[in-house]
């Protein structure tokens, strides 16, 4: 969907994109100087082709045994030679275009992929996945394609237009006079069509748009529609779509595949009225057969590219309008860059607290109004609370992938915002209720968070978060690549691989949210025998939807609706039959 | 081709009187630079004014009348392509809807999506392209050159060399220039990748402080990308200038052959004119012919894809009663000794997480033997992959077992229509599917409902409350894949669901995990205290969720190694009690 919109999309501010793409371009302007200096050449040079076809042909015109060969033969030698050289230099020029649009579009990619790393975690949380990709990937494509065609299309049209229209005077002004009858005609019929077909094609494409997203969503709840035998609807439905987007087809083709065959037509009555004043003027002795020839074949190369720029046109509006979503982009505001007099965080303890923070999302929705707590090194830290009252949030202003609205969070008794992101960060490890993996060898996942991880290093982590027998159990062992979609690792084998990467990255304070959720019991056991050594001498974060497994926490923090309700140890808690009394209880009723 | 063919075999009168006008239309557009040469070579000497008016008025007509057959021969190929497309959508989706489980397996959702979707866009564009095209092309080439050998042979002999060498040159650079685009498109999808992992894994990448690893990881992907990118655009960029360079080349000797004939008697220098026009229009032939072959070969693959899945039979064929099993044991689901694994071929990666069971497919089941009475509780419990979502399968028949029958209501399912044992059921299963519509439709799911038992369900599963929430209650939509709702939500929408019929058996397969242990301590009580009639599977990791039922399974590795109450389990069961222990506490 995000696709079809974006062609109907025309740019807001055409100047400011052009003068930006103008700058990416810089690096490139020798090769566009060279191409447009080709193009001009191969263009003119394939120009003169039909005229020494015509000279040649006026030589032979002479008659019965009456022609010069030698002169035929020169003509004849040169048109041969402008051809070649011509079409050499198209070739020339699709390679310098090739490569010019394809690094372009490699620039682009890179500099969006280098500012997404810039970006705050915020940006992610507002944007989805598909919008951003469709960027990279489709809205960089387009550009890109524009320049490798539209830039030699244009060049080309506008030097055989021009070319053409001055071989067709120099030949004959009379003549050229009747091309203006029929070329207005021509462009006015297809800017009318356009007019017409535009708004029937963006339909048809949106109706695809619904038809795509219909299918996906219904095939990926194939299991409940048969369950609930529910499939009659659905396929009523999809023929109510399937219907529309049939005849989205069909009305916007209707009109669209008449623009050709009648643009011809235009064509050939335009010629047939050269044909007829030039037959006329030849009886006036006005003009050769030869020229008449030269003069066709001039009217044929002119009334091409002129039918052909309105198209161009629109492709360049979108690859503007594409090219803006790109920079705008590239201009959305960046995570903050450190203090200026900010200190890597070093030698860490791992005292974390929190003083009369407040936070929301956005500003009309708070999350956290006051929240004071104190997590000295060394000591377990849980928070519990039913779904929505803000434990994640909490996790996010502690990595300061958030920033507080009022109150402070430090470190070892500095405020985090005075030490480098990079130290603060390099000081937690966390094991996240989303596993994430990537497509890269087991080894490579474990090892993702310490450069320069040996294998027994790896193994190690990998034992004692107890996936080791499992990845020897691969075909590839450690070199198994494994993927985000792939099926060949379950989730709570991914879990197990996360948390393997956090042992091994070994740093001061652990963050864990929920980190054992889709592992099951059994080998849950295991885990929480190794987490232990893992937590041992650490500042540890937990977020846990068992209350079990936080029971020996040193600090349990209650919330709720952002707020902390209640906090203390399980036994005082306990004792004072609140809301954690309640959570606790509803688990064995 | 057999499958495009089977498509169109139903318009192939209306296919053939496009193209015959398509034809006729072709036909005379050739004649036009015929009746140019005409006028200019042997009309114009004659000095005769009118008859030059006469000739120029009737190409007039005859430039009308090809627009006309063209426009109409168009316009009627677009709609038996739309009719063509659109059926085979029609049956295509009905047949994906359809498909079993383990077909289901063998492609995986992806894959049918795209069937669906650029496939059958690709066959519909070559459909409407083949009849016009297709005919336009070859007679454009041979038309032409059958006309350029009735004006002068010795001339056209030099078309008729070159045309045949253009073509197979052509169509060699298209061929090796397909595939490469097969490799462009993986080295978008592996950035792509790159760029989705990022995205969803960035907290991970900011807090390993991993930003330069990713942006070189990045680089070193577009880059490889953009390589294979230019390579194939550059060799796709060849076949015009190529063909240009050999047909001018063509047209320098016909100039000069001609020119020699002409002073030899043998030709008019007209004749040559009008091969500089045959010219263009035979090299606008040869392109428009590698455009068709290029076509085809994409359309032809799409054909075949979508024909592997609507010529697909039907792996769960419905028993006539006689034929099916029968039982003496009690109970309203019966198990009887059964056995089942995932067919071989389905283990592979690509299946993926889009897999029908939801779980690791090298998994199955051992002789699983269990019964449940009218209106009474089971329990499952066990390790992710036990084979606990298996068992649902497999009462619901999305699979045959291999050994050992399933009974509901005593009868064996496979006697059973389809969706007759189906609507026996209210389920919700794992990661179970919101769609984009009312709440009130995603809860009523195409059942006649009304409002009360509408509200009845929604507040047994404990989501009236934030239902009554929206400003339009019930009337509020559902994004897809139910994006708006929290995951607890969701399960509160789909368990609303699920009783909503008021089912004669109640399947919950981890349907309670995103909920808090209140909300899904006073699930349990309202399906406890209105539900009372259903027979109830629950399939869950808490053991909180499961313990109170009448008697639970404990699984491992696709076996039974517990069967029967909590108490007996606590007893009997080791696995059981250390489930217990670990979540509930060593104190209790």
């Amino acid at each position: 969907m995000a696709k079809n919109d974006s062609i109907m999309k025309k740019p807001r501010d055409t100047r400011g994109s052009l003068r930006r793409l103008a700058v990416t371009l810089k690096p490139f302007r020798l090769w566009l100087a060279s191409v447009v200096a080709l193009c001009l050449v191969a263009n003119v040079l394939s120009l003169l082709g039909p005229t020494l076809a015509g000279s040649a042909i006026n030589e032979a015109a002479a008659g019965k045994g009456k022609v010069n060969f030698d002169r035929v033969t020169t003509f004849a030698l040169r048109m041969l030679a402008c051809y070649v050289a011509s079409s050499v230099m198209t070739i020339a020029i699709n390679l310098i275009m090739v490569h010019i649009s394809k690094r372009f579009a490699g620039i682009l990619r890179e500099q969006v992929f280098a500012k997404l790393m810039r970006l705050p975690v915020g940006y992610f949380d507002r944007h989805q996945a598909g919008d951003i990709i469709s960027r990279v990937s489709y809205d960089i494509d387009v550009i890109s394609t524009c320049m490798a065609s539209d830039i030699t299309s244009i060049l080309t049209s506008v030097v055989t237009v021009v070319g053409s229209l001055v071989m067709m005077i120099v030949i004959s002004p009379a003549l050229a006079l009747m091309t203006l009858v029929t070329i207005p005609l021509a462009v006015s019929y297809t800017t009318w069509m356009r007019k017409k077909t535009q708004p029937r094609y963006s339909k048809r494409s949106k109706s695809y748009g619904v038809m795509n997203g219909f299918v996906e969503e219904m095939l990926s709840g194939q299991k409940t529609i048969l369950a609930y035998a529910y499939e009659g609807n659905v396929e009523e439905k999809f023929e109510g779509i399937n219907e529309n987007a049939a005849e989205a087809y069909y009305d916007a083709e209707y009109y669209g595949c008449a623009i050709g065959p009648t643009v011809g037509s235009i064509n050939n009555v335009g010629l047939c009225l050269i044909a007829v004043f030039g037959s006329l003027m030849y009886m006036a002795g006005r003009i050769t057969l030869g020229q008449i020839s030269s003069f066709v074949l001039y009217s044929r190369k002119f009334s091409g590219p002129i039918n052909e720029i309105a198209n161009i046109i629109n492709e360049l509006y979108s690859a503007l309008a594409a090219a803006e979503r790109v920079f705008n982009l590239l201009d959305e505001p960046e995570e903050l860059v450190d203090r200026e007099h900010a200190q890597a965080l070093q030698n860490v303890r791992g005292d974390v607290s929190l003083e009369h923070v407040a936070f929301g999302y956005t500003p009309d929705q708070p999350i956290i109004h006051d929240l004071t707590m104190r997590a000295d090194a060394g000591r377990l830290v849980a928070i519990v609370g039913p779904t929505g009252a803000g434990k994640t949030t909490i996790i996010n202003l502690l990595m300061r992938f958030y920033d507080v609205d009022a109150g402070c969070v430090a470190v070892d008794g500095g405020d985090i915002r005075d030490y480098t992101r990079r130290s603060l960060r390099g000081a937690y490890a966390m094991v996240l209720q989303d596993t994430w993996v990537f497509r890269g060898t087991i080894f490579e996942n474990i090892a993702y968070g310490k450069e320069n991880a040996t294998m027994e290093e790896v193994v190690a982590a990998a034992k004692a978060a107890h996936i080791h027998p499992f990845i020897m159990r691969l075909p590839q062992g450690y070199d198994t690549v494994v993927s985000e979609d792939g099926g060949n690792i379950s989730k709570g084998q991914k879990q197990l691989l996360t948390i393997a990467r956090a042992m091994l990255y070994n740093a001061r304070m652990l963050i864990l949210d929920e980190a054992t959720s889709n592992v099951d019991t059994s080998t849950e056991r295991e885990i929480q025998r190794a987490m232990r050594d893992l937590m041992r001498d650490k500042t540890n974060f937990v977020i846990a939807h068992r209350l079990s497994t936080i029971q020996h926490a040193d600090l349990i923090l209650v919330l709720n609706q952002g707020d902390v309700v209640e906090q203390g140890t399980h036994e005082e808690l306990m004792r004072r039959k609140g809301f954690y009394h309640k959570l606790y209880t509803a688990q064995f009723e | 081709m057999r499958y495009l063919g089977k498509i169109l075999k139903k318009y192939r009168g209306f296919i053939a009187l496009t193209m015959v006008i398509k034809l006729l239309g072709t036909f005379l557009e050739l004649l036009l630079p015929y009746v140019l040469e005409h006028l200019i070579d042997n009309v114009a000497p004659t000095g005769d004014r009118a008859m030059v008016l006469i000739w120029g008025l009737a190409m007039a007509v005859l430039a009308v009348l090809v627009r006309t057959l063209n426009v109409s021969s168009n316009r009627m190929s677009v709609r038996t392509a739309r009719e063509a497309a659109r059926e085979m959508r029609t049956e295509l989706f009905h047949v994906s809807l359809n498909l079993s489980g383990a077909q289901m397996d063998e492609f995986g959702l992806p894959s049918i999506t795209s069937r669906m979707t650029a496939d059958s866009y690709n066959v519909q564009n070559f459909i409407r392209a083949a009849q016009t095209m297709g005919v336009r092309a070859p007679i454009m080439m041979i038309g032409g050159i059958a006309i350029t050998l009735t004006m002068d042979r010795g001339l056209a002999m030099i078309l008729c060399f070159m045309v045949p060498i253009m073509i197979v040159l052509v169509i060699l650079i298209s061929k090796r220039g397909i595939p490469m685009f097969d490799q462009v498109q993986r080295g978008m999808d592996d950035m792509v990748r790159i760029m989705r992992e990022n995205i969803t894994g960035i907290r991970v990448v900011k807090a390993l402080s991993k930003e330069d690893y990713e942006n070189r990881r990045f680089t070193t992907s577009s880059t490889a990308f953009e390589r294979l990118d230019a390579k194939a655009s550059f060799i796709m960029a060849l076949p015009g200038p190529m063909v240009t360079l050999f047909l001018n080349a063509g047209l320098t000797l016909v100039v000069l052959i001609g020119a020699r004939r002409v002073n030899g008697g043998q030709t008019e220098p007209g004749v040559i004119l009008a091969f500089l026009t045959y010219f263009n229009m035979i090299l606008m032939g040869v392109m428009a012919i590698n455009r068709i072959f290029m076509m085809l070969s994409k359309a032809n693959a799409s054909a075949q894809r979508i024909a592997k899945v609507v010529e697909l039979q039907d792996d769960l064929p419905v028993l006539p009663e006689a034929e099916g099993a029968h039982t003496d044991r009690e109970g309203f689901l019966v198990f009887d000794h059964v056995s089942f694994s995932y067919e071989a071929g389905n283990t592979d990666a690509s299946v993926g997480a889009h897999g029908f069971a939801g779980a690791a497919r090298e998994q199955c089941l051992k002789n699983i033997d269990f019964s449940v009475k009218k209106g009474g509780s089971l329990g499952i419990i066990g390790a992710t992959g036990s084979g606990k979502t298996t068992i649902v399968n497999l009462l619901m028949r999305f699979y045959d077992p291999q050994e050992g029958r399933v009974f509901v209501d005593g009868r064996d399912v496979r006697t059973y229509d389809r969706d007759e044992l189906r609507r026996k059921f209210g389920v919700v299963f794992q990661n179970d599917a919101i769609f984009a519509d009312t709440i009130t439709e995603n809860i009523a799911f195409g059942r006649a409902l009304g409002e009360d038992e509408l509200r009845a369900a929604s507040a047994d599963a404990m989501a009236l409350n934030f239902i009554e929430g929206y400003g339009d209650g019930f009337e509020h939509m559902a994004d897809i894949h139910g994006a708006n709702f929290s995951g607890g939500q969701k399960q509160r929408l789909l368990i609303s669901r699920a009783l909503a019929g008021k089912p004669e058996v109640l399947i919950l397969d981890d349907a309670s995990s995103a909920l808090d242990y209140r909300t899904d301590a006073s699930l349990r009580k309202a399906i406890r205290e209105h539900h009372s009639e259903a027979t109830t599977i629950v399939v869950a990791q808490r053991i909180s969720s499961i313990m109170a039922l009448d008697a639970i399974i404990v699984m491992d590795e696709g076996e039974m190694i517990g069967y029967g109450t909590h108490e007996q389990l606590m007893e009997r069961c080791p696995v059981y009690r250390e489930i217990y222990k670990v979540q509930m506490g060593e104190a209790a």
